[in-house]
């Protein structure tokens, strides 16, 4: 694009956000601060959340089975508020793959991983998932053999999903950081596995 | 709240039925049966909370699983991979 310095006019969404935020703040509904404090938050909400969850279930098997039971008090104890959020940890196991769609919106995990990414909202996935994971799966690198049972789980009300992937050979004796820097938002959206080099 | 009527393991079969709204049971498994996974707890109901409604009474919450080949007649795969689903009680029998 030209950069003439001229105005740019607001997108439609760019132009209703503005218009909206500042009807709230000028009826006293929110202040400024509120806002951008808010918008700080979600910044700070990153897939690092998740993979901290996952590498402590990888060294603590006590910590994975209090997971497994209630997936958000087990994040509380690792500090991790998540608050209106029912989390349901789902465990891969050389039997089963687990993963992660909302077919009617994007209902992710927010807290744990952030911001969904676009393909994840794409009508495209959203689709496709349940129809068919395997040929998913397979465009995103992950080829399941026929022996591995897939459990697509469609995030259509209240609860939230997180894959526990399985801990890679060879990473025996890693520390909770070295494991937790292989675990991506992919393996925790369970698209993809978490590889040891 | 409503009392919950299934518990892990009970089959259910979910209505078929095309209400206007806002319905999170999904078009694509409405009419098919399934099985129990867990019972999640009891939440708003979501197709009044979108009118602006209390939500209450609160209905029971289910996950409940699916095989893809009795969802999808021409699914290819493990016979026994499934879907999982969360439907609200009232939209079970």
């Amino acid at each position: 694009m030209k950069d003439s310095g001229s105005y740019q006019p607001y997108s439609y969404f760019q132009l209703m956000e503005v218009s909206l935020r500042e009807l709230l703040v000028e009826k006293g509904v929110l202040t400024e601060e509120q806002i951008a404090a808010t918008v700080e938050d979600i910044r700070s909400r990153t897939p690092e959340r998740g993979a901290r969850v996952v590498a402590r279930a990888w060294v603590d098997s006590d910590f994975r089975a209090r997971l497994i039971a209630n997936g958000t008090r087990a994040c509380e104890e690792l500090g991790l508020d998540v608050p209106a959020l029912r989390l349901v940890v789902v465990e891969n196991t050389p039997a089963v793959h687990n993963m992660v769609v909302c077919t009617l919106c994007s209902c992710y995990p927010r807290m744990l991983l952030g911001i969904p990414p676009d393909w994840y909202k794409s009508r495209n996935y959203r689709s496709r998932a349940v129809r068919e994971p395997r040929a998913v799966l397979s465009e995103f690198g992950l080829d399941l053999s026929q022996e591995i049972k897939i459990r697509v789980h469609d995030s259509t009300a209240d609860m939230r999903y997180l894959v526990l992937p399985m801990r890679p050979a060879g990473t025996a004796g890693w520390s909770e950081e070295r494991l937790a820097a292989i675990v991506t938002r992919d393996c925790m959206i369970g698209v993809a596995t978490p590889k040891a080099s | 709240m409503v009392e919950a009527r299934y518990k892990p393991g009970d089959r259910v079969k979910v209505r078929k039925a095309y209400p206007l709204g806002h319905i999170r049971t999904p078009f694509y498994i409405r009419g098919h049966a399934g099985v129990v996974e867990r019972l999640c707890g009891a939440f708003g109901n979501p197709e009044e909370l979108a009118q602006q409604r209390s939500g209450e009474p609160k209905q029971p919450l289910y996950r409940v699983r699916f095989l893809q080949r009795e969802v999808w007649p021409d699914y290819r795969g493990n016979p026994e991979d499934v879907v999982e689903i969360e439907i609200f009680q009232h939209w079970l029998e």
